[in-house]
C-alpha cells in the first residue's frame, strides 16, 4: 500500500510507527491518530465552507443576470476572506435579557450538527471518516440536532419575531422528516444496506436516480425544506419577519450560522451524489476496462464525488434563486397532503417491485422501476389536474354568486 | 482503569449529572435541555454497548421528536410568573428519602448477586446484529406482532393527541 | 470489555430514583412528564444492559427497547396535549390547581 492508492491507511500507519516507536501505549497512540484525523476532516469541510461563500456569491450573481464580486482578487476569488474580516471585527452584541448560555451555545450547535455529517460522507472507497451501518439513519439524526440549534437560538434571542421564525422553521423542518425518511428507505431497499459504501457499491450497475426518479425528486424538495432555504425559507424571510430565528446574532455568531447554512446545502449535495448519482463511482463498469482503471484511484474518486456534490449544491441554489416564497400552511398543507403520501406511495412500490422484478437481468429490472416511477407521476398528475379543476370550479361558482348578489342589490 | 471503564464513567457522570438538573432546575425550558443532555448520553451509552442502531433512533425519537415536544409544549403554556418561585413541592424531602431509600435498596439486590458481576462477552463476528434485529421484528415466529400492536397504538395516540389538542368545540 | 454488568445496572436504578424524585415533587405537570421520561430511559437502559450481556445473537432485549421507545413517544404526545388543552380552559399547568372536575 503506498500512498497514491490508500491514503488515509498509509498515513496512520506511518504515524503509528513514529508515535510508538516515541514510546507511547498503543490505547493513545489510537487516540491521538483519531483525533488528527478528526481536526483534518473538520479543516477540510471548513476550507471548502469558505470556497462556498464565494461560489454562492457567483452564482447568484450570474442567476440575476449580472457579474457578482470581481474587484477583490481575480474573479473576486478573495471576497470570502473580506466577508470574514468583516464579521469577525464587528461588534458583538448580546441582546438585554437573553439567556447568555443559550444565545452562545446556539449556533455552535447549529455548525456542529452539519460537520458531524462529514463523518459517514465518502469521498472515495478509501478515503471518509467511519463506515457506519446505519449511515442513513444518521443523517436524518444530525438533522434533529439541528432543529434543536434553531429552538435554542429564538428562545435565547428574547424576541417574539425571533421566537415566531424558530417555531415556524422547527414546525416546518420536523415536518419535512416524514417525506424524508421514508424516501431514505428507497435507496437502503435497493442496496440492501444502510451503509454509505454498500450504496455506492450497489451503484456500479446503474444509478438510482434512473431506477427511482421520483425518490430523488423527492428527497430533493425535503432536503430543501430542512436547509430552510427558498422556496421554503419563510423562516427567515427579510421582507416578512425580519430574518427570523437569526435576528439578534450579530458578527461573527451570525457568520456561522450562515457558513453552517451554506456547507448544509453542500452536504446535502453530497448526499445526493452518493444517494442517487453514484457517488464516487458510478461509471456504469467503465471502470474495469483496462484502459480507464485509474478511475479506482482514490484521489480521483474524490474528485468525482466533489464535482457530483458540486452539481447537486448548484442544482438547490437554482431552485433558490428561481423560486417565490411559499407561504406556511401552503408549505405545511404540501408536506402532509401531498408529500407524503407520495413517499408511501413510492416506497410500497419500490419494495414490492424490488422482489417480483429480482429475476430479471440488469436492463429489465431497472426499465421496469423506472417505468413504475413514471406511471406514478402520471397518475399523480392526473390527480392534480383533477384537484385543481375542482377549485377552480368551485372559485368561479362563488365569483359568479357574488356578482349575483351584487346585482340583485342593486 | 482500562479505556472503556473511562468512558463509561464520563459517560454516566453526563447522565446523572444532567438528569439531577433536570429534576432541579428552576426554568422550565433549561429542565426541557438538560434532558436533551441526558438523552444525548444514553445514546452514547448504546454506542457503548454496541447496539448502534438504538443509539440512533434514540437521537431521532427522543431528541429529535419527544424533546421538541417538550420544549414547544413549554413554550406554548409559559405565563410569567411561572418560572418564578419554587418549582418543587413543601414536602420535597419525603420524595427524596424515598428515591434514596429505593436506590439503596436496588444497588444492594444488583451487588448481591453474583452473576451481574461478569464481563460481556464478546458478539462474534458472523452475528449482524442488525440484520437479527430487523429479522426479529417481522418474523412471525419473532415479533411481528408487538411490533404491529406498537403500530396501532401510535395511530391511536396520533389520532387522539391531533384531536386532543385542536381545541375544537364538539 | 472489562464492565460489569452491575454496572450498568447501577446507572440504570440511580437514573430511576432520579426520575422518581422529579415526578413526585415537581409542581409542574410538564416537568412531571420530564421524570417520567427519565424513568423511561432508566428502563431501557436495563433492556438493553442484559440484551448485551447475556445473549447477543437473540435480539430480544433490542425489540423490547424499540416498543418502549414507541410507547414513550405515544405517551409523550397524549400527555402534552392533554397539558395543553387543560391549559387553554384553566390558563395552569400546575398539577395541584387542577383539582376541580367539569362543572
Amino acid at each position: 500500500m503506498n500512498f497514491l492508492n490508500d491514503p488515509i491507511n498509509f498515513i496512520s500507519g506511518w504515524m503509528r510507527d513514529l508515535l510508538t516507536g516515541w514510546g507511547l501505549s498503543n490505547g493513545l497512540t489510537t487516540a491521538i491518530i483519531y483525533f488528527i484525523g478528526i481536526t483534518v476532516l473538520i479543516i477540510f469541510a471548513m476550507t471548502l465552507d469558505i470556497i462556498l461563500v464565494w461560489v454562492e456569491r457567483k452564482v447568484v450573481a450570474r442567476f440575476q443576470d449580472r457579474l457578482g464580486p470581481n474587484r477583490i482578487g481575480p474573479f473576486g476569488l478573495i471576497q470570502p476572506f473580506a466577508d470574514i474580516i468583516k464579521l469577525v471585527i464587528k461588534e458583538d452584541i448580546t441582546p438585554a435579557g437573553a439567556d447568555k448560555l443559550l444565545y452562545n451555545l446556539g449556533p455552535v450547535l447549529a455548525i456542529a450538527s452539519v460537520i458531524i455529517l462529514w463523518a459517514i460522507l465518502p469521498l472515495s472507497s478509501k478515503i471518509f471518516g467511519v463506515d457506519l451501518n446505519v449511515a442513513v439513519l444518521y443523517l436524518v439524526a444530525a438533522g434533529a440536532l439541528g432543529t434543536l440549534s434553531i429552538i435554542m437560538g429564538g428562545w435565547a434571542s428574547n424576541n417574539k419575531y425571533a421566537l415566531l421564525g424558530a417555531f415556524r422553521m422547527v414546525a416546518n423542518m420536523i415536518s419535512y422528516e416524514i417525506p424524508m425518511v421514508v424516501v431514505l428507505l428507497i435507496p437502503t431497499i435497493l442496496a440492501n444496506s444502510m451503509s454509505v459504501q454498500d450504496i455506492t457499491q450497489a451503484q456500479s450497475g446503474m444509478w438510482f436516480a434512473i431506477l427511482s426518479p421520483l425518490a430523488l425528486i423527492i428527497f430533493l424538495i425535503s432536503a430543501i425544506a430542512e436547509l430552510g432555504r427558498s422556496p421554503f425559507d419563510l423562516n427567515e424571510a427579510e421582507s416578512e419577519i425580519v430574518a427570523g430565528f437569526h435576528i439578534e446574532y450579530s458578527g461573527m455568531k451570525f457568520g456561522l450560522f450562515y457558513a453552517g447554512e451554506l456547507l448544509h446545502a453542500f452536504t446535502f449535495g453530497g448526499f445526493i451524489a452518493v444517494l442517487f448519482f453514484g457517488g464516487y463511482g458510478g461509471f456504469f463498469g467503465l471502470e474495469k476496462v483496462g484502459l480507464f482503471s485509474w478511475l479506482n484511484n482514490p484521489f480521483v474518486q474524490a474528485v468525482v464525488f466533489l464535482a457530483k456534490a458540486m452539481f447537486g449544491y448548484w442544482v438547490i441554489m437554482w431552485i433558490k434563486y428561481s423560486m417565490p416564497r411559499i407561504r406556511i400552511d401552503h408549505m405545511l398543507a404540501f408536506n402532509w397532503k401531498f408529500l407524503t403520501p407520495l413517499a408511501l406511495v413510492v416506497l410500497v412500490n419500490t419494495a414490492i417491485l424490488s422482489k417480483v422484478l429480482a429475476g430479471l437481468p440488469n436492463w429489465g429490472y431497472a426499465l421496469g422501476m423506472f417505468f413504475s416511477n413514471i406511471v406514478i407521476g402520471l397518475i399523480t398528475i392526473e390527480i392534480l389536474r383533477a384537484y385543481g379543476r375542482k377549485q377552480r370550479k368551485a372559485e368561479g361558482n362563488l365569483t359568479l354568486q357574488s356578482a349575483h348578489n351584487q346585482e340583485q342589490a342593486v | 482503569m482500562t479505556a472503556d471503564q473511562i468512558i463509561f464513567l464520563l459517560c454516566a457522570m453526563l447522565i446523572l449529572g444532567s438528569a439531577l438538573m433536570v429534576v432541579i432546575t428552576r426554568k422550565l425550558i433549561h429542565a426541557a435541555l438538560w434532558l436533551v443532555a441526558t438523552l444525548f448520553g444514553v445514546a452514547i451509552l448504546y454506542a457503548i454497548l454496541q447496539a448502534g442502531f438504538l443509539a440512533v433512533v434514540q437521537v431521532v425519537v427522543y431528541i429529535g421528536a419527544i424533546a421538541v415536544l417538550f420544549i414547544f409544549a413549554v413554550m406554548l403554556t409559559r405565563r410569567e410568573m411561572l418560572d418564578k418561585g419554587v418549582q418543587t413541592r413543601s414536602t420535597w424531602w419525603l420524595p427524596a428519602i424515598l428515591g434514596v431509600l429505593i436506590l439503596t435498596g436496588l444497588v444492594f439486590i444488583i451487588i448481591g448477586q453474583p452473576a451481574f458481576g461478569r464481563s460481556a462477552g464478546e458478539i462474534p463476528a458472523s452475528v449482524d446484529t442488525l440484520r437479527n434485529l430487523g429479522a426479529a421484528l417481522v418474523s412471525p415466529d419473532a415479533y411481528v406482532l408487538p411490533f404491529e400492536v406498537a403500530s396501532i397504538l401510535l395511530l391511536a395516540a396520533l389520532v387522539g393527541a391531533v384531536y386532543v389538542a385542536s381545541g375544537n368545540k364538539k | 470489555m472489562s464492565i460489569p454488568l452491575s454496572w450498568y445496572l447501577i446507572l440504570a436504578a440511580a437514573l430511576f430514583s432520579i426520575g422518581l424524585f422529579g415526578v413526585l415533587s415537581r409542581k409542574n405537570a410538564i416537568a412531571i412528564l420530564l421524570g417520567v421520561e427519565l424513568m423511561l430511559n432508566a428502563v431501557n437502559i436495563n433492556l438493553v444492559a442484559f440484551w448485551r450481556y447475556t445473549d447477543p445473537a437473540k435480539m430480544t432485549g433490542q425489540v423490547f427497547a424499540i416498543i418502549v421507545f414507541a410507547v414513550a413517544a405515544a405517551e409523550v404526545a397524549v400527555g402534552l396535549a392533554l397539558i395543553i388543552s387543560v391549559y387553554r380552559r384553566r390558563n395552569t399547568v400546575i398539577a395541584d390547581e387542577i383539582d376541580l372536575m367539569k362543572w
